[in-house]
């Protein structure tokens, strides 16, 4: 059957046509260009930059495993359920002998104390920068550079912080003014609760940037709904917008724990102890670390030999209770995630 | 704008003609504007508009898009309140009461205009406790009167015979059209006078958008209903005024009747022909 033939062009088709043309003469030739689909360089850039890209992920994970399975194989010889529910009272620095048990409480201790104070500060400030006040005025613009300012100073910076504001003003108020008699310093002194508030300030910026993120990425139209039904802003905040952001507030929960576990230089002055014959039993006493124990094991040990398995294997301790905690946070958030999802 | 018989005597500006049709004599003004201009910062959005609307009517707002029939919708709820920079003159009175006073709690004029939205909102919640909320925004505690509350609810935006057998499960597993009528259920949940409407038909396909019509219709009974929409075959089916906006000004208001078969203005004419530029 021969193909039917295509209707005749309408009058003033021609010179419809004519005026494309000339629009085309400015960006190409005018004649036809041949159906050609051939590469010039068969697909080399793009290979170029998969394998660009692909090496520097690859050297990242080389660099990780490295670090990973050199801390694992140095570290499994003195890894032992006796390392892990131990005490240090006969010799922390003698692989035989030595344990963890008590850095290991010190250090999940001041870091879920730290939790408890980062994420109530955090969020409420998240909320009122998102949600109170105005973005553009001049006071929010300040606080906003101040909490990126607070992101950005070094550690030990907080640790002298918590030394000279927790410890000397408010330990030393405190003292002054409910033990007058004492002798000794009962709250002007390192203590874990000292140690976590100042760590509690250290990760207080991860915890506002997260929050403030989850904040915005929550439509409008939800606190619209709730308000054209008559909430009032603090309702529509407390039961409609803060629990939806709650896993993104989740999020900035787990990255400040990430940080604050390792970290060693705020704890340094503000509460970590070099060795203590029993655990913390209240918030002024100070308590044993993990991270600070390894540094102590690798600067002070009388007999290196002996030590360097421990240190490995405190190391492997301190990655795994990091990961612990993260996991935990993780699961809770997955959790809290499918919840809101499914119901019930 | 002619032969009037349905001016607000306190009014000076011209308000528009208001014929009855059938019986509507029984149905006073409900909403009334005076002079009502709005200003986003230095842009003029409504420009000076009086209108009154009637109590348990449809009226539709038509109009190209940024013509400021939303935001004078939005005025009605005072859900401008939430943008920064908004400025109004004039008044808007319901029941009388000017709306914009100091002295008035938004809370409570929300309570009596509900709003549903173009986009449907509901909270990710239940479908149960989308409404639920509300009511207990409001001070219902009991559950028993809960679910009875919620199912009333639910039975007045035709929406119970689809739900009920999962009251319990997302309101985000509903399709587009029943997640527009529950969030119409939770507006009347808490018994409004006013229901407001911005475009609420407008991401719904076909048969969803008729359903969300035919309950328009069913529930100008009970409340009366702004609408705000593009589409005009929408405004003629369901609406018993309409009122034709142009760049913040309300060019015609009448019965649809009358705007739709004989438009005093020729703007109005050439917009809802499909003429308009």
């Amino acid at each position: 059957m021969p193909l039917k033939a295509p209707p005749p062009p309408e009058p003033g088709f021609d010179t419809q046509l004519r005026r494309r043309r000339r629009w085309k003469l400015l960006i190409a030739k005018q004649e036809a260009i041949p159906w050609n689909f051939k590469s010039t360089n068969l697909g080399l850039d793009s290979k170029f930059f998969t394998g660009l890209t692909g090496f520097a992920t690859a050297l990242i994970l080389a660099i990780l495993a490295v670090i990973l399975i050199n801390i694992l194989w140095q570290g499994m010889p003195g890894l032992s359920w006796r390392f892990i529910t131990g005490g240090t009272d006969k010799d922390m620095f003698d692989v035989d002998k030595a344990g963890v048990l008590p850095m290991i409480i010190g250090t999940s201790a001041r870091v879920i104390l730290m939790t408890i104070f980062v994420l109530p500060v955090g969020v409420i400030t998240a909320v009122y920068l998102t949600e109170y006040a105005h973005s553009t005025s001049l006071f929010t613009r300040i606080t906003r550079g101040a909490v990126n300012n607070l992101a950005g100073v070094p550690s030990i910076v907080f640790g002298l912080f918590g030394l000279g504001f927790f410890i000397a003003f408010v330990g030393g108020r405190m003292d002054a003014l409910f033990y007058p008699d004492s002798a000794e310093p009962i709250w002007a002194k390192p203590a874990i609760l000292w140690a976590s508030l100042t760590l509690a300030v250290m990760t207080l910026p991860v915890v506002i940037v997260a929050t403030e993120e989850s904040l915005r990425s929550i439509p409008p139209g939800l606190r619209e709904a709730s308000l054209a039904l008559g909430a009032t802003k603090l309702q529509t905040i407390v039961k409609i917008v803060v629990p939806q952001a709650m896993p993104g507030i989740m999020t900035g929960g787990i990255l400040a724990v990430s940080r604050a576990a390792g970290e060693v230089a705020p704890i340094l002055f503000t509460g970590a102890a070099y060795y203590m014959a029993s655990l913390p039993s209240s918030l002024h006493d100070q308590f044993m670390d993990l991270g600070y124990h390894v540094f102590v094991l690798s600067t002070q040990s009388p007999n290196i030999e002996k030590t360097r398995p421990i240190l490995y294997a405190t190391v492997v301790v301190l990655l795994l209770l990091t990961f612990t905690l993260n996991i935990v946070a993780v699961l809770v958030r997955a959790r809290m995630r499918k919840k809101m999802r499914m119901l019930h | 704008m002619a032969d009037t018989s349905f001016a607000v005597p306190s009014i000076k500006t011209i308000v528009p003609a208001l014929p009855p049709e059938d019986d509507s004599t029984r149905n006073t003004s409900l909403i009334v504007t005076e002079n009502l201009s709005l200003y986003y910062g230095e842009a003029k959005a409504l420009k000076s508009i009086s209108m009154s609307i009637r109590e348990r009517m449809v009226t539709a707002f038509i109009g190209p898009s940024g013509c400021g029939k939303s935001t004078l919708l939005r005025c009605f709820n005072r859900m401008n309140d939430l943008i920064d920079h908004v400025r109004i003159e004039g008044a808007v009175r319901i029941g009388g009461q000017a709306i914009h006073n100091r002295d008035v709690d938004v809370i409570e004029l929300r309570k009596r205009v509900g709003m549903v939205f173009q986009k449907s909102n509901p909270f990710p919640k239940s479908i149960h406790e989308n409404i639920a909320y509300a009511l207990r925004l409001h001070g219902m505690k009991d559950k028993a009167e809960l679910n009875e509350a919620v199912e009333q609810s639910l039975r007045g935006a035709a929406l119970w015979d689809e739900v009920k057998d999962r009251l319990h499960s997302s309101a985000l597993g509903l399709s587009g059209g029943q997640q527009q009528r529950l969030c119409i259920a939770r507006a009347i949940a808490i018994q409004p006078e006013i229901i407001l409407m911005d475009e609420p038909a407008s991401a719904l396909d076909p048969l969803a958008t008729g359903r969300v019509e035919d309950l328009i219709l069913e529930l100008k009974k009970e409340f009366t209903i702004v609408i705000v929409t593009h589409n005009m075959q929408q405004a003629a089916r369901i609406s018993d005024y309409t009122a034709f906006f142009y760049l913040g000004e309300l060019i015609e208001y009448d019965t649809t009747n009358k705007i739709f078969t004989n438009p005093a203005k020729k703007q109005t004419e050439d917009y809802i022909t499909g003429r308009f530029g």
